[in-house]
């Protein structure tokens, strides 16, 4: 029995998902006849909701295309990509992977990334809330065990490696007014709640490199010697309490936290 | 009356509204005087952050009403066991004075559709949604209000009147139900059906709270008046005089006033609730009368 009710909603769903499709069979009105206006309703909810929930989510993105142009690109992407669950607050996690396959887009090679941050932002937004790593109990540590330490992520954490400004781009887009970005070079940027707030930072390369090492679950040691690799300038000891300073870790490994 | 019965009828017969991030700090700081606040589930989903500190900080002066969108209780296929996980979580995290989902489908294998969709009422759907309903109350260890759809299209297959289809699932399942004066009133538009004869035939004692909102309005293709439940406005004049009728009938129940698009600033969604508010109030004064004059 349950056959026939399955079968109906596959097909309402797929005429709802393609608007070249006519009006499932057996959906009626009171005059007794089908009416695409009606049935439209549902087509044009779905979709409106979808990009309504990837404007929310991308708000910069949109101000850098255009309303116009953005609601194209969302209900591209909402045709292939429908949520996976009821939690729209999730919804979007790869639209910045489509926008890289966008061709319309393709022109405004930042886009991306600028749209990674934004992805980066709402999951540190509804992350699991964790007092970061206080600064004294890496100072606790020997310095000779430093280099065979590893540290846990803070579960807001997301880390950005772009070859554009996009933390700049990403900021002048906050204000009305938007200044004009005068230094154009490649930034790194580092997203991260720490208390109730989520902060943008614009990361050093070089600390960039020795974070992203960090977040893969490398030591201190190997992280350094990345980062040495990238910029031998690299200040070992200013990126790994810059870091910490900004909340990016919430723990020491735990086998090795217990050691005084 | 029984302990989960006691529980899902705990909201105060007032005024709620729905609770939205842009308000967070305006309800905190000065504390209106709104009889309860209403979130969709869905929304604080999320592991942690400032979503689930607010609602803690706000649930500690106003009763909660948790309301789901996404459960696909009239899906054909099972239920969401990890979305019913998550609705757990956050019953026993908040003990919201009330719960409710929707008659309605959303889920299908090409995955969420964001919609509250349209189903058949037929002996066949109406096993299933009792399944479900049945389904849910046990693992959410309570009592649910199911809330009645606004429909746009009828299906050609229905052999079971609407108000019929939910008290036969509030009777076989024990659940409550929630009355959504506005669907009743763009469904009635819809189909060319009596939105009073509607709420005169509806079970209003198992009723647990109404809702209020606003509609838009368009025609179809053959011109006919088509009114879309879009929450972006005021509450339209016919639905308060619906809601008047209800309250008539049912006695003053909780009332959310739902506001979720162009949402305005809040001294606009308080009158809203002031005016239901006034409502209920001259409901129960009016039923004060009568009993004394009764005695």
């Amino acid at each position: 029995m349950t056959m026939d009710l399955a079968a109906s909603q596959t097909a309402f769903a797929d005429a709802l998902l393609h608007a070249d499709r006519p009006v499932p069979d057996g959906i009626t009105t009171a005059r007794g006849e089908a009416d695409a206006a009606r049935f439209a309703v549902y087509r044009n909810n779905v979709f409106v909701g979808l990009t309504k929930a990837l404007a929310q989510r991308f708000p910069v993105t949109e101000r850098l295309v255009g309303t116009q142009f953005f609601v194209a690109m969302a209900r591209a992407y909402a045709q292939d990509h429908k949520p996976a669950s009821p939690l729209i607050i999730e919804y979007g996690g790869d639209f910045p992977d489509f926008i890289a396959s966008f061709q319309p887009a393709s022109k405004l090679a930042y886009l991306p990334d600028v749209a990674r941050i934004e992805a980066a932002w709402m999951r540190a937004y509804h992350a699991a809330d964790a007092t970061p790593l206080d600064l004294a109990v890496l100072a606790a540590v020997a310095p000779e065990r430093l280099a065979d330490l590893r540290l846990v992520a803070h579960p807001s954490t997301g880390l950005i490696r772009s070859g554009y400004p996009v933390g700049s781009i990403w900021s002048a887009h906050q204000l009305e007014t938007v200044t004009p970005i005068t230094d154009w070079r490649p930034q790194d940027v580092l997203v991260v709640r720490p208390e109730m707030t989520v902060n943008i930072h614009i990361l050093p390369s070089q600390d960039a490199v020795f974070a992203a090492c960090l977040f893969d679950g490398a030591t201190l040691g190997a992280a350094a010697e990345a980062a040495l690799t990238e910029a031998p300038a690299f200040d070992f000891g200013a990126a790994l309490m810059g870091l910490v300073s900004l909340g990016a870790f919430r723990a020491l490994q735990p086998d090795e936290g217990n050691v005084p | 009356m029984t302990a989960s019965k006691t529980q899902a009828y705990a909201l105060p017969a007032r005024a709620g509204l729905g609770l939205k991030p842009e308000h967070y700090e305006t309800v905190l700081a000065n504390r209106p005087d709104v009889g309860f606040f209403e979130v969709h589930a869905e929304n604080y989903m999320g592991a942690g952050g400032p979503p689930h500190r607010y609602l803690e900080a706000i649930t500690e002066l106003y009763p909660l009403s948790l309301h789901g969108v996404g459960l696909s209780i009239g899906a054909a296929h099972e239920l969401d066991k990890a979305h019913l996980k998550r609705l757990r979580g956050l019953i026993d995290r908040y003990r919201p004075q009330s719960f409710s989902e929707h008659l309605a489908w959303s889920t299908h294998d090409t995955g969420f559709l964001n919609d509250l969709l349209p189903l058949p009422y037929t002996p066949e759907t109406l096993a299933r949604v009792i399944d479900h309903v049945d389904e849910t109350q046990q693992a959410l260890g309570r009592r649910l209000l199911l809330e009645n759809p606004s429909t746009y299209v009828l299906f050609a297959d229905s052999t079971i009147d609407e108000v019929d289809f939910l008290a036969t699932i509030a009777e076989r399942t024990g659940c409550g139900l929630l009355l959504d004066v506005n669907n009743v009133m763009v469904s009635a538009v819809n189909h060319r059906l009596d939105a009073a004869t509607y709420i005169d035939r509806f079970p209003v004692e198992l009723v647990g709270e109404i809702h209020l909102a606003g509609y838009d309005e368009t025609v179809d293709d053959a011109g006919d008046r088509l009114l879309i439940d879009a929450h972006g406005t005021a509450v339209k004049s016919d639905v308060v005089a619906l809601y008047q009728h209800t309250l008539a009938r049912s006695g003053p129940l909780p009332t959310l006033i739902e506001w979720d698009n162009d949402v305005p600033d809040f001294a606009t969604l308080q009158a809203e609730a002031a005016r239901a508010d006034a409502m209920l109030a001259a409901e129960a004064l009016r039923r004060n009368g009568q009993r004394i004059r009764a005695a």
